[in-house]
């Protein structure tokens, strides 16, 4: 993710001396493979730093480069061009997968920009120590009770009508709460597109926010089902 | 690399865990293509041939295939099968396994090696046995084309972790086969399946569904087909699932049975279970088709263990395994994002699909007959794979038009991580990721002077590394010495097209190309590999030979055979005594040759034989046909007998009125 590039990407292209962008992975000439690059996600599929982002688009370009570059198009080539289309379709590949996903997007581009992100290469084991939001404190501390009381239950094997409706309650609230997130990315995604250097500082620093308390939020909804998937077996 | 010559054919090979082929693309259709004996298919089965303790070559030789079964029955400690499914593994990993098939490991594998099958003395690593059937199919396709053939594509299942995918490459190099690309084996099908209805096609942006249940592995994969290019979306499976357990499912209740009702325990006994099990084959197969079958043993107390199997008993008894399917195919359809009625086809591959069933499960998964739909069978199930994988070889050997516009787009069955502080993992390149796919991530040193790191990289979906799969330990050497948590090393993580990890990495403050030591966790080194391939270099010679005079016995057998029928013939009257005595010393002398190695004796003996019975194939050709047809010998005149007696002959060219 992110590669820090040690290597620049030739000004020309190695089979037909044609004049390249930094970042081709593509001659725009004679199509060869270029040498790999330290193209980002977004230049690797000639597009704008934008997060309003047109998906089918992105997948008949996703389509269009793989036949180009894929290594099973290259299987008789030189060695150099093998490793070349290998590297350039991981690449290729990894920059679709962020981009497809608004999330992935959201944070990739927050990345480039510069800005730290809580998880980031914390894989996805869960940080028990997260602060919760300020705004949610005492509903996460009353949900946190209840998700005790009911695992509790369920080792003593006892059964509690009424805590189980008050968690799928708390479950349907949370999930409220997340899909607002959700609503407030896309506008403030929609502004950091639109706006100048100042606004987009401005926008990127409040979804740097919002990632945070969506991540948040999302585990509280994982461990909720969690507990209510096994009191349904 | 040299440039593309038309001689340079890439074949398509399935190494299955019961049945190998090899097939490549005809024009723009693909072709299996048969074994010496005229079958398409190779059982999965090696045996070590007996050598005569006498014999000047000392030098092991195996048979391969069809040749191998008997050794089975009657040799089972010098032969294999389903070896696929230790594939890549370790000790610990195959415990299972051990108590349900006959594998005879070294005594002396230790937990993390490389696991060693015995063969009468000798010990074979899984890639070496899996390279005998490589080189057998490659054998058979070079007879084929009369040239030679070192480029391949090769199937794997498509849950197989990379250790596995290592070995199955490495059993390639070993066989003297370049490995050109590994692909999954319902990802070739679907390919197959493609192909075979370009003209139709499947319809645009359709969602296609494999179901794939072979003799050891199953996988369920989803794919999305667009304009030529064959995208997976998900995939799931179980390496260790397949038609073998339900083998062993009704060997184990008749074992049971034969123990409870006739006071015998043939668990010890080798060469009982092998023919015990082939019997319990053949009525699964015929339960695929008839309402019962029967098992009928003799036993050796001469006792017989007769037994009715109903289709509903045999049902009730392997619904835990095919149930076992069920799982995979949801996970893959849940990360796929569909539901069972957006899957417009659905392909089925793999023997295991014969059985109704299996039939009955799938169609309830994927609400098939609910909304009108049939799966797909129209391709023979044990050979989809393998002509996939021909239609995947004419691909990247770019040698056939009709080819030129496919691509696949594959994925990585399993997700990729590093194990971090406290032995929990953290994921680099999730499940279900488009191949290739890379990761880079950032370590640095905890001590100062520190100058190496060690990595754990793991496979698998559990949150704990001793819950996943260890790939390999990778040790970064050399780190100049810095303070503590200064140095900044750069691992770049690559999964290749085939699914198989590569890994470099850089101290980024000096740019030093830092050295890695690679300890795969159950895989073999490349000069471990190597001597594997020099050995069977070595063998090559006498490989050849042992095949010739494995010909040479079968063709001694044959005339032997012939001649001990011919007594009864009324021809047999028509011969002297001098010539009756001289069949009988040929006969004598062809049988005392035929035990031993000396292929030039035996043919010289077959040849004396033919020549001694020449008088008496003319006159049986004399009295049971009429009008002469001189200078048959023995052989050809039972031939001809026997094709008078029987059919017109196969290839007679068609008469017309």
């Amino acid at each position: 993710m992110g590669t820090t590039s040690t290597t620049s990407a030739p000004a020309a292209c190695w089979a037909c001396n044609a004049a390249l962008e930094n970042s081709a992975v593509l001659c725009p000439v004679c199509s060869k493979v270029q040498p790999a690059s330290g193209a980002d996600y977004f230049q690797v599929f000639g597009l704008d730093r934008k997060l309003n982002l047109n998906t089918p688009e992105l997948e008949r370009e996703f389509h269009r480069l793989s036949r180009k570059l894929h290594p099973d198009r290259f299987a008789r080539a030189s060695a150099h061009e093998q490793e070349w289309s290998l590297a350039n379709t991981a690449l290729l590949n990894d920059a679709y997968r962020t981009l497809r996903d608004p999330l992935q997007r959201t944070e990739y581009l927050l990345k480039l920009t510069g800005l730290k992100i809580g998880e980031e290469n914390a894989g996805s084991g869960k940080s028990p120590d997260r602060q919760p939001p300020a705004d949610l404190l005492e509903e996460v501390f009353e949900l946190n009770m209840q998700l005790e009381e009911m695992r509790m239950n369920q080792k003593m094997g006892e059964e509690d009508p009424i805590l189980l409706r008050d968690l799928t309650q708390a479950r349907t609230n949370f999930e409220g709460l997340l899909a607002g997130v959700d609503n407030d990315l896309a506008a403030e995604g929609a502004k950091w597109d639109a706006g100048n250097a100042e606004a987009k500082d401005k926008a990127a620093n409040s979804m740097a926010m919002l990632l945070e308390r969506r991540r948040y939020l999302r585990n509280l909804v994982r461990d909720v089902n969690e507990v209510l998937t096994t009191a349904v077996i | 690399m040299p440039e593309e010559q038309p001689k340079d054919r890439v074949v398509g090979i399935d190494l299955g865990t019961t049945n190998s082929l090899v097939a490549y693309m005809e024009g723009d259709t693909p072709v299996v293509i048969p074994g010496v004996d005229g079958s398409n298919l190779v059982p999965s089965i090696v045996a070590l041939d007996v050598v005569d303790p006498n014999a000047e070559s000392t030098k092991p030789t195996v048979t391969v295939g069809n040749a191998a079964s008997r050794s089975l029955i009657e040799n089972p400690e010098r032969a294999i099968y389903s070896v696929k499914r230790l594939m890549g593994r370790g000790l610990e990993d195959v415990e299972e396994e051990l108590k349900l098939f006959p594998f005879r490991l070294a005594d002396d594998i230790q937990s993390g090696e490389v696991l060693r099958i015995r063969l009468g003395d000798l010990h074979f690593t899984p890639p070496e046995i899996s390279a005998y059937i490589l080189r057998q199919l490659k054998r058979n396709a070079e007879r084929y084309f009369g040239a030679a053939v070192t480029k391949a594509v090769i199937t794997v299942p498509a849950y197989f972790n990379d250790a596995q995918r290592q070995a199955t490459r490495d059993a390639g190099r070993m066989a003297g086969l370049d490995v050109l690309r590994l692909v999954n084996e319902p990802t070739a099908a679907a390919l197959a399946y493609g192909l075979d209805r370009a003209k139709e096609g499947y319809r645009e942006g359709s969602t296609v569904a494999v179901y794939d249940l072979g003799g050891g592995t199953f996988d369920v994969s989803i794919l999305k087909l667009n304009d030529g290019i064959f995208e997976v979306i998900a995939t799931n499976g179980d390496t260790h699932l397949g038609g073998d357990d339900i083998d062993n499912l009704l060997l184990a209740v008749a074992l049971d049975e034969i123990k409870s009702d006739f006071g015998v325990d043939l668990r010890p006994h080798a060469d009982a279970i092998q023919a015990l099990r082939k019997a319990v084959i053949e009525a699964k197969i015929t339960l695929s088709s008839q309402p019962v079958a029967t098992l009928d043993i003799e036993l050796p107390n001469n006792q017989r263990y007769q037994r009715e199997i109903p289709r509903e008993v045999y049902e009730q008894l392997i619904q835990s395994v095919l149930e076992r399917t069920a799982g995979p195919c949801k996970q893959a359809l849940a990360d796929a994002g569909v539901t069972p009625d957006q899957i417009e086809e659905l392909v089925l591959v793999g023997g295991s699909t014969r059985i109704p069933a299996v039939r009955k499960l799938v169609d309830d998964l994927f609400q098939l007959s609910a909304r009108g739909k049939k799966p797909h069978t129209e391709l023979n199930p044990d050979e989809v794979v393998a002509l996939g994988a021909a239609v995947q070889a004419s691909i990247l050997a770019g040698s056939s038009k009709t080819t030129d516009e496919l691509l696949l787009l594959d994925v990585t069955p399993l997700s990729l991580g590093i194990e971090a502080l406290g032995g929990v993992v953290a994921r680099i390149i999730q499940r279900n990721s488009t191949i290739p796919a890379s990761a880079t991530e950032h370590f640095t040193t905890g001590v100062d002077g520190q100058t190496n790191v060690a990595i754990h990289v793991l496979q698998g979906e559990r949150e704990l590394a001793k819950d996943c799969r260890s790939l390999a330990r990778f040790d970064l050497k050399g780190i100049p010495p810095m303070t503590a948590g200064l140095p900044r090393i750069e691992v770049k993580f690559l999964i290749d097209a085939n699914g198989i990890l590569q890994v470099t990495a850089r101290e980024q403050r000096s740019g030093l190309e830092a050295a890695i030591e690679v300890k795969p966790t159950y895989g073999l080194t490349d000069e471990q590999v190597e001597t594997m391939i020099l050995d069977s270099f070595d063998n090559a010679e006498t490989d050849f030979e042992a095949r010739q005079l494995i010909e040479a016995r079968l063709d001694a057998e044959n005339i032997l055979d012939k001649v001990a029928k011919a007594p009864a013939s009324p021809a047999w009257q028509m011969i002297s005594e001098a010539e009756i005595a001289a069949i009988d010393a040929a006969v004598a002398h062809l049988k005392a040759v035929a035990q031993g190695n000396d292929l030039a004796a035996i043919r010289t003996a077959s040849t004396a034989l033919d020549q001694a019975t020449r008088n008496l194939a003319e006159k049986m050709m004399e009295t049971a046909v009429s009008g002469a047809m001189r200078g048959k010998t023995m052989q050809t005149a039972s031939d001809d007998l026997g094709e008078a007696v029987n059919a017109p002959h196969p290839f007679a060219p068609a008469e017309f009125k």
